[in-house]
């Protein structure tokens, strides 16, 4: 039984089939990547996991619960955190006020009236917040104004505010799309790291398959909205299936 | 130095917030009385009042539209319930502001929560439209149908046969705060030409805006704070960082209608009428406006921006022919005549296209408002002092600036 | 039924104008991506040309007529007004008293100037700014026009009567076979109904069937892919503005016998025309139009008498009511397309 269980999950968008028949388990403490070419569903499965899309048919279940019909911050609440595509962060606010919010959020849930603490006099928060910028090396930047950093520091940014959250379920989609090659060294090197260290899971969307294969225990892989096959990186690397779908298409 | 848990920086702004709006009275009569320049004097209590009272407005508008970036173009309403309330109390107790007041912060919280609780479920132009909608239903509703609770077009005032079942025998039959009576003065000092007036009316709005300044300043330090700027930057984020961002935006409208509904009652606590006009979106018009040209978003921009629209608004209508032909007289005829034409356009009755150039102006050149105009400059000198460090500024880390400055 | 005609035909003129601003900002919005505050005052400053028009037109000077003596017996002046001793007195009184049409001549070209300086002076430089930033400038903007129109017009409002030919009503209600003065309708009424419907017909016409207006439709539905093209976008979109510009300021001329022009009518129209075009769906034409008329004929049947008594009050709030339901129930609007303006 995985943490993420997936099962039949399909998704019409007016003519167009995205997802059918989707079923697929994450197992805890593992990584799961899901890859597949241009168009596959990929980001539409994981839309659907983050109660972003609600699917037509299937199940998506987390830790034992349901998370079909949630809203956004209700799942990430069930110990869900997202990274994008393209790194979503506070730009107006400090490194240090970006973490800080992914910690206020675990501590106080989705929503609490307090206009009359002091955010500086937060200890318990203060303290969780510059750890995690410790763990990921951004301690020295944490006053900078989180919009103009590099891209590869707001995707580290934007992954230690996921972790600060201490999620059971972390999901990547594509988290080196458009990197150069240093920075998407640098962010398996985080993962790695991160992997290491913390009892976690992850699902990682992604294209590259550098990426792909230095990170992932389990691989499934999509074509045309339905899993192909599910195996290890060494068993896939060798599927013809999969060399026809996806690694034929790139050749 | 930590006082009523502030830091050390805010309790200085806080301390010079204080001293700054205690002192109005002297600070805005620079020039004295009889000289040419005393047209730009502006220590008169109506005037002072205006300034805390739109200060009070703005502040609390700012919680709103400077922190979440949720534009809203119906606070207007709120200023007119507060108002109503205040008339009604008059009307059926006594003079006394005491009873009054906090009901229109409660009245228009509660309005604030039903109007914010719909208008929220959408953001963007759709947010700022179904405010207007609300505000102007409001309006129109204020001048037609509930005409009894108005009285429509006349406004509402006390009638010698209100009920005023407090009424005592010698209470004033004015506004007052336990007998202290808004428009007395109790202090009248002259020095030299100059003379300042001390009304206790002032002062009672003085002291109300210092303490909701605190509180909104409390409120931009807090994690509340926090999460309503994170609303503005990215709410995609927040929402999947696991916050639920309506209740904190719900929560900032009724405290910015809350802070509305005590500017309005404070209106009629100076002087006790209430009417429909108050309600119209214009007048939500000049609060975003105050807002934006002191800088929304930061905490002093809002004051500086209702001090600078009263005082500017007050001393250009009050500027007419006599006025511009004592300055202009040195010049030659053609010139003068000339000069006093074009400056038909800018002062007197014309004052608002004054204001409409002078707004578009801020939102072209300086969108962070009159704030980070004093920022830039500041930072000019800093520069000065500093260069010679070298390296590319590019490539240092930027520090954000606190709220604060 | 006869009261039902009557309040629909009550309603169109009003609906007209509404559809005809809404019209402008639908385009200006879907062209140009920017919210336009200043539109009601392109409006105004269209019934403010017909007003100067009558003006222009009406200048005369003293002429002692020697057939005439006043009370003293002296010879009497009278005013001739400069275009009737050029034209002769028949061609210059029609031209007189036809000047809120011919207003629609000179206000074309005047609105189109407007527009294209508006556009190229002010509004290019805000396309990349936040939408706040797009309202709170084009509203100062707003401002400045109108309070400059109150500078050299007053602030009273000033008459404009419509041709001789077109005062008074017809019995609407006998032509169609109604008892008669049941359905009575004001000419001009009527006329400003086609009016309108006309300019909008040629409106969509002019975007349905020329290149110029192909380009247009597509460059509202993804802009990056026509300036991909090779196609200067940007120089169609500024001519698309001059045209929201001289829509929104005909309509304001034939406006004026309605409501005699006064300075802030901008802003009261535009109020109400944003509501407009949000109930038809920010960026669908067709929805800004359905949704200006709907609103104008609700508004007429929510101030018939039987209405009110039933709910008080509701001629005042109609037309925002319908706005918040619509903004509830159907977020897009009538007709708008998804992700249009949603942040």
């Amino acid at each position: 039984m995985g943490i993420l269980e997936v099962k039949g999950v399909g998704k019409r968008f007016g003519g167009l089939q995205a997802l059918s028949e989707v079923t697929l388990s994450v197992a805890e403490n593992s990584v799961h990547a899901i890859i597949g070419p241009n168009g596959a569903g990929k980001s539409t499965l994981l839309n659907c996991f983050v109660g972003k899309l609600i699917p037509d048919t299937g199940s998506v279940m987390f830790d034992g619960q349901s998370v079909l019909g949630r809203k956004p911050h209700e799942i990430n609440q069930m110990g869900i955190s997202r990274v994008f595509q393209t790194p979503e962060i506070f730009g107006d606010l400090t490194v240090m006020e970006n973490v800080m919010i992914s910690c206020f959020a675990k501590r106080d849930g989705a929503f609490r009236l307090h206009p009359f603490e002091t955010v500086a006099h937060e200890q318990d928060i203060v303290e969780q917040a510059e750890q995690m910028l410790m763990d990921v090396n951004m301690i020295d930047k944490r006053r900078m104004h989180a919009a103009s950093m590099s891209r590869g520091d707001k995707r580290r940014l934007e992954m230690a505010m996921c972790l600060a959250q201490e999620p059971k379920l972390l999901l990547l989609d594509e988290p080196t799309a458009g990197m150069a090659r240093a920075d998407t060294n640098n962010t398996i090197d985080l993962l790695k790291e991160i992997k290491e260290k913390r009892d976690i899971t992850m699902a990682i969307i992604e294209h590259d398959m550098h990426v792909v294969f230095s990170l992932a225990d389990r691989i499934t892989v999509l074509a045309q909205g339905t899993p192909l096959v599910e195996d290890t990186p060494e068993n896939i690397k060798g599927h013809p299936k999969v060399k026809e779908a996806y690694l034929g298409e790139s050749a | 130095m930590k006082f009523l848990g502030l830091s050390r920086k805010d309790t200085r702004f806080l301390i010079i917030v204080i001293l700054l709006t205690l002192a109005t009275p002297i600070l805005l009569q620079p020039f004295p009385e009889g000289s040419g320049l005393a047209t730009f004097n502006a220590g008169y209590p109506d005037l002072m009042q205006r300034f805390a009272i739109f200060g009070i407005f703005a502040i609390g508008f700012n919680i709103l539209f400077g922190l979440t970036g949720y534009l809203s173009f119906g606070h207007a309403a709120f200023l007119g319930v507060g108002s109503y309330t205040v008339v009604w109390m008059y009307k059926l107790l006594d003079y006394n502001v005491i009873w009054g007041l906090p009901l229109a912060v409660i009245f228009s919280g509660l309005f604030a929560l039903l109007i914010g609780y719909v208008s929220l479920r959408r953001s963007g132009i759709y947010f700022s439209i179904l405010t207007l909608a609300f505000a102007q239903m409001s309006y129109n509703l204020a001048y037609s149908v509930l005409t009894p609770i108005t009285n429509g077009e006349t406004g509402l005032q006390v009638y010698g046969n209100d009920a005023q079942v407090l009424l005592g025998a010698n209470e004033p039959t004015s506004p007052h705060f336990f007998g202290i009576v808004m428009r007395e003065n109790f202090w009248e000092p002259t020095f030299g030409g100059w003379s300042f007036t001390f009304n206790n009316g002032y002062y009672f709005t003085a002291v109300i805006a210092i303490i909701v300044f605190y509180i909104s300043l409390r409120i931009f330090r807090s994690p509340f704070g926090l999460m309503l700027r994170a609303i503005k930057t990215n709410q995609t984020r927040l929402n999947y960082t696991g916050i639920n961002a309506r209740p904190y935006t719900l929560a900032a409208f009724v405290i910015s209608g809350m802070y509305a509904g005590l500017a309005g009652g404070l209106m009629a606590a100076m002087d006790p009428l209430a009417g429909a006009e108050r309600m119209q979106w214009t007048a939500s018009g000049e609060v975003v406006l105050m807002t934006i040209l002191g800088g929304a978003g930061t905490l002093m921009g809002p004051i500086l921006g209702a001090g600078f629209i009263k005082y500017f608004e007050n001393i250009f209508s009050k500027i007419n022919d006599q006025v511009l032909h004592g300055w202009f007289a040195f010049l030659p005829d053609g010139l003068e005549d000339f000069l006093i034409g074009v400056s038909h356009f800018f002062v007197g009755k014309s004052w608002h296209l004054t204001l409409g150039l002078l707004f578009m102006l801020v939102v072209i050149f300086l969108p962070g408002g009159l704030v980070e105009g004093g920022q830039r400059i500041a930072g000019l000198f800093r520069k000065k002092k500093t260069t010679g460090g070298g390296g590319d500024p590019e490539h240092h880390p930027k520090e954000t600036p606190h709220v604060a400055e | 039924m006869d009261a039902i005609i009557l309040q629909i035909l009550n309603g169109l003129d009003k609906g007209s104008a509404y559809a005809l601003i809404a019209l402008g900002l639908t385009l200006i919005f879907g062209t140009l991506g920017v919210v336009n505050f200043a539109h009601g005052a392109l409006f105004m400053i269209g019934a403010f040309v017909a007003v100067t028009m009558q003006k222009l037109l009406g200048l005369s000077f003293e002429q002692i007529d020697e057939s005439k003596t006043d009370f003293l017996g002296n010879p009497l002046k009278v005013e001739v007004p400069y275009v009737e001793s050029w034209f002769g007195p028949d061609v210059g009184a029609a031209l007189i008293d036809w000047s809120v049409p011919l207003a629609i001549l000179f206000a074309i070209p005047v609105m189109l100037v407007i527009g294209f300086v508006m556009e190229r002076g002010l509004i290019k430089h805000f396309y990349k700014r936040p939408h706040a930033d797009q309202i709170l400038v084009t509203f100062g903007l707003a401002i400045v026009l109108q309070e400059l129109v109150k500078h050299f017009y007053g602030a009273n409002p000033i008459q404009t009567p419509a041709p001789d030919a077109f005062i008074g009503s017809f019995d609407f209600g006998a032509m169609i076979g109604f008892d008669p003065n049941v359905i009575i309708y004001p000419y001009w009424r009527l006329v400003y109904f086609l009016f309108a419907a006309l300019v909008i017909g040629a409106v969509f016409a002019f975007l349905q069937f020329t290149t110029f207006g192909m380009v247009v439709r597509a460059g509202m539905a993804d802009r990056e892919t026509v300036g991909l093209l090779g196609i200067n976008i940007d120089r169609r979109f500024t001519i698309m503005f001059g045209i929201a510009a001289a829509v929104a300021g005909i309509a304001g001329v034939m406006y004026a016998p309605i409501l005699s022009p006064n300075y802030h009518m901008g802003m009261d129209f535009l109020v109400l025309s944003f509501v407009v075009v949000v109930v038809g769906g920010m960026g669908s034409l067709p929805g800004a139009v359905a949704a200006g008329f709907l609103l104008g004929i609700l508004q007429s049947f929510a101030s018939m008498n039987e209405v009110k008594s039933l709910i008080p009050g509701i001629d005042q709030v109609i037309i925002y009511l319908v706005a918040i339901i619509i903004l509830l129930t159907r977020p897009r609007g009538l007709m708008g397309r998804a992700g249009v303006m949603e942040d």
